[in-house]
């Protein structure tokens, strides 16, 4: 009896030294990420996502666009003259999950806003090949023809306040105000959208359709507010040097 | 708790803590006396042969 | 044990339930009634079962051999699943048009979707297949837990269902190779820590003083990805009764704590295990022990010590501080040795005996698993060198390398342990055919050799265009210029494709037929004896 007693012992031993032996590495490396200042660089003009942006950037994980495109320019001269500025961990410090990718089977999306039209991104998505025949990207044209469903935005936001996005109660109240008022700029509630989230909030028709909001129209107010809201101007590099 | 303060422990006392894992698991391996428990241990794959049943002691 | 699970089951039903009649979107609903309608079958079995055992005691004697069988199946199933998901986006990227404009093809949905169903369908049933079938016999006691190994292998299968077709609806967290989306990694944590207890319990029962190196390995992957599975899969969902959450952690926690779970992925799911799966069947086999007992333990503690830390590799450059990244390259540099320290051992218990790789074609698919694992365990240290990966990362080098394991070492040291495993599991004397096997190693060798190859140097020749410079100090390639240059090479890897996917194709026929009970007549070829 004492012998089996031992035995057993000796495989709940293995477990424990397994357990202790592999925690060690993912504590040491990830735990001092969320207590050292320096993780995260001081920058002006981060604020999160509007609900149009939000709901066009849950559009963009279900589609798996991460799959073939990375939002995360590394300090490289290539990189930086081909997409812009490197990437910064305060551009993607509201970002649940994180979009980075592994992959670029298609460009950086890390600083797409503003680079291309509305115009080029509705035949884009709808057919790649339309405007970059090299491309072998999928069309998505069922987005210009999928109505936006938004009825739980504030299930959202609310959520990710939890998480520690700076939603105030009132954003997630007028969610849905908000996401139809960056769709039509002459509206009555465009104002209380700038107010709440920023002048650098885009306002406008983006699926070039009139009628109700579509899923394309989230996507691509999604993508043309990517790597736009940092103000590089006033970035201290030296002192955000890690 | 800083940057610099976390390098310098993982400098001095994360070298020690690796080399003494590794010391560890070498002794342990190479001990003369285990030898032989290795041996047994090894050959086990091979002791199943023939039918099996839960009264096999 | 049967209580509890009984438990579980209608916990499951309820849940499943709920979810089918409350869900608020179609997918958790969809979702909700697999969940019912396993937990109900599972609820059925039991009660089955328990009338029969009225009847006619059970026999509790022997190996759980059943369970095993089944996971063999459903490994062959999904392989060719996966393999055949894999190739149709591979053709998808040399023919855009193959995504065919509608939301359920398209790539981007569809590439979870083979890598889940190599990795996780065909991978982890050949772990819980090949781990069952090995703690038996070096335990030499039955499977613990009643009928919870029964339970482990269909949650774990209904996992994947719903993880699949989540993929392919629209529900996915992004995150890779942990795409499933919380209520799926619940119903996950739930069967691993059942399937964990019954690894434990089969190894209290041993009549052993040894627990063999291969249960170290096999327990070492199932501790660690339930601690993996846990952490990068804190998520809030938007409600109970939504298919939608958020992670936990946002930006560059959230992308190292994913990139952690991402590279142990594949240190202990798809080399721990898979190693456990070495140090068992290569010398049984090979009908001679292990080459070192002595290094395979120094190569378990060291493999498991420094994987863990390697995974800021695949953040090379990016926002992640430096310091961590440093750390990610040394460990993962550090990680040759243990790893070539393995393919030693695995190769040497060859010594003495390396005719038979002429002679018996299994054999011969374990060990050339065991020289692609040298391999990739030889470039990955490469890459994870932060000058090399500036040139190799986010091209399709990186995919290359990983092919070369998943296909050459996971892949083949898979085939070989199914085909032991196959005529002991169905009584049989010996495979249908070692013909068969031969021709299943060489077309998939060949298939491996062109993908592996195609990627080199496509992944090269794409990151070199992107950094070109011409004369006048401008870039030289636009992005479109360097996708247009990749066409051939991604025509030559789905080929290669083509190739592995015939291979299976060829396994699952020889399987069939084995399970029949068929031998095919063939001159010249001795046929070792099954056991």
């Amino acid at each position: 009896m004492i012998r089996h007693a031992t035995i057993e012992k000796n495989s709940l031993l293995m477990l424990v030294l397994v357990l202790i032996v592999v925690s060690i590495g993912g504590i040491v490396e990830i735990a001092p990420l969320f207590y050292l200042e320096s993780t995260i660089e001081k920058v002006k003009g981060m604020r999160p996502y509007t609900p149009l942006e939000l709901k066009g950037r849950d559009i963009y994980i279900r589609e798996g666009c991460y799959n073939c495109h990375s939002q995360m320019i590394r300090p490289l001269r290539d990189e930086n003259e081909r997409y812009g500025h490197y990437s910064l961990a305060a551009e993607s410090m509201y970002d649940h999950p994180f979009q980075w990718g592994s992959k670029r089977t298609g460009p950086d999306l890390a600083r797409v806003g503003k680079r291309y039209s509305d115009d080029w991104h509705v035949l884009h998505l709808t057919n790649p090949r339309a405007v970059v025949p090299e491309s072998v990207m999928p069309g998505y044209p069922f987005l210009a023809k999928t109505p936006l469903k938004y009825d739980d935005i504030e299930k959202r936001l609310r959520t990710l306040a939890m998480e520690g996005v700076p939603y105030t109660p009132d954003m997630i109240k007028n969610a849905k105000r908000d996401l139809l008022a960056q769709l039509d700029p002459d509206s009555d509630d465009a104002d209380a959208l700038i107010e709440s989230y920023g002048d650098n909030v885009q306002l406008r028709n983006f699926d070039r359709q009139p009628g109700a909001p579509t899923e394309l129209d989230a996507l691509i107010a999604y993508l043309q507010m990517l790597g736009t809201l940092v103000d590089f101007s006033q970035y201290d590099e030296k002192a955000n040097q890690r | 708790m800083d940057y610099e303060t976390v390098r310098d422990f993982s400098a001095n006392y994360g070298l020690y803590y690796f080399m003494a894992i590794f010391a560890i698991v070498v002794v342990y391996a190479l001990w003369p006396s285990n030898k032989k428990s290795f041996e047994d241990a090894a050959s086990i794959p091979f002791k199943d042969e023939g039918p099996f049943t839960e009264d096999d002691k | 044990m049967q209580i509890i699970i009984g438990g579980l089951l209608v916990i499951g039903a309820l849940l499943g339930l709920i979810m089918a009649g409350k869900g608020d979107d179609s997918v958790m609903r969809l979702h909700g009634s697999f969940i019912l309608i396993a937990s109900l079958g599972g609820i059925f079995a039991l009660i089955k079962s328990a009338y029969d055992n009225k009847e006619k005691p059970a026999q509790e004697t022997g190996y759980m051999d059943t369970v095993i069988k089944y996971g063999l199946i459903a490994s062959v199933f999904w392989g060719v699943v996966g393999f055949l998901a894999g190739d149709f986006i591979a053709w998808q990227l040399a023919f855009p048009a193959l995504n065919f404009d509608l939301p359920w093809t398209n790539f981007g949905r569809v590439r979870p979707l083979h890598t889940s169903a190599v990795i996780f369908a065909f991978g982890g049933n050949v772990l819980i297949a090949t781990s069952f079938f090995v703690v038996q016999r070096t335990c030499r006691a039955r499977l613990a837990g009643g009928v919870a190994p029964w339970f482990v292998f269909w949650g774990y299968n209904l996992f994947i269902v719903i993880a699949a077709t989540g993929y392919l609806l629209g529900v996915t967290q992004s995150r890779e190779y942990a795409e499933p989306e919380w209520y799926a990694d619940l119903l996950l944590t739930v069967v691993w820590v059942v399937y964990l207890l019954v690894f434990m319990g089969t190894l209290a029962k041993r009549k052993e003083p040894h627990i063999y190196v291969a249960n170290w390995f096999y327990l070492a992957f199932i501790v660690t990805i339930a601690m993996l599975h846990i952490v990068n899969n804190l998520a809030i969902p938007i409600s109970l009764t939504s298919s939608k959450s958020y992670s936990l952690f946002a930006g560059v926690q959230d992308a190292l704590t994913q990139w952690w779970y991402g590279h142990n992925a594949v240190g202990f799911f798809l080399t721990a295990g898979f190693l456990g799966i070495m140090y068992y069947f290569i010398p049984k086999r090979a009908e001679r022990p292990v080459y070192s007992y002595r290094l395979s333990i120094i190569h378990f503690w060291a493999l498991i010590f420094l994987y863990i830390w390697a995974g800021p590799h695949h953040l090379h450059y990016t926002a992640l501080p430096d310091w961590a990244q440093t750390l990610g390259m040394t460990f993962s540099v550090m990680l040759w040795m243990p790893s070539w320290g393995g393919m030693i051992n695995g190769l040497m218990t060859l010594s003495g005996a390396w005719d038979k790789l002429r002679t018996d074609p299994v054999l011969r698919m374990l060990v050339v698993s065991v020289a692609f694992y040298g391999m990739s365990t030889f470039e990955g240290p490469l890459m994870a060198i932060k000058a090399v990966n500036s040139l190799s990362h986010y091209t399709d080098w990186t995919v290359g390398h990983v092919h070369s394991g998943a296909l050459g070492w996971v892949g083949f040291v898979s085939f070989g342990a199914i085909y032991y495993m196959a005529p002991i599991l169905f009584g049989r004397k010996q495979l249908y055919s070692l013909k068969l096997v031969s021709l299943h190693f060489w077309t998939a060798t060949i298939g491996i050799v062109l993908y592996i190859t195609a990627m080199w140097v496509s992944g090269i020749l794409q990151g070199l265009m992107w950094r070109a410079y011409d004369s006048l100090g401008f870039l030289q390639y636009s992005f479109a210029e360097t996708v247009e240059a990749m066409h051939p090479f991604y025509v030559i890897r789905a080929t290669g494709g083509v190739l592995f996917l015939f291979g299976a194709l060829v396994m699952a026929y020889n399987i069939w037929r084995t399970a029949r009970g068929d031998v095919r007549a063939e001159a010249g070829v001795p046929a070792p004896a099954a056991g």
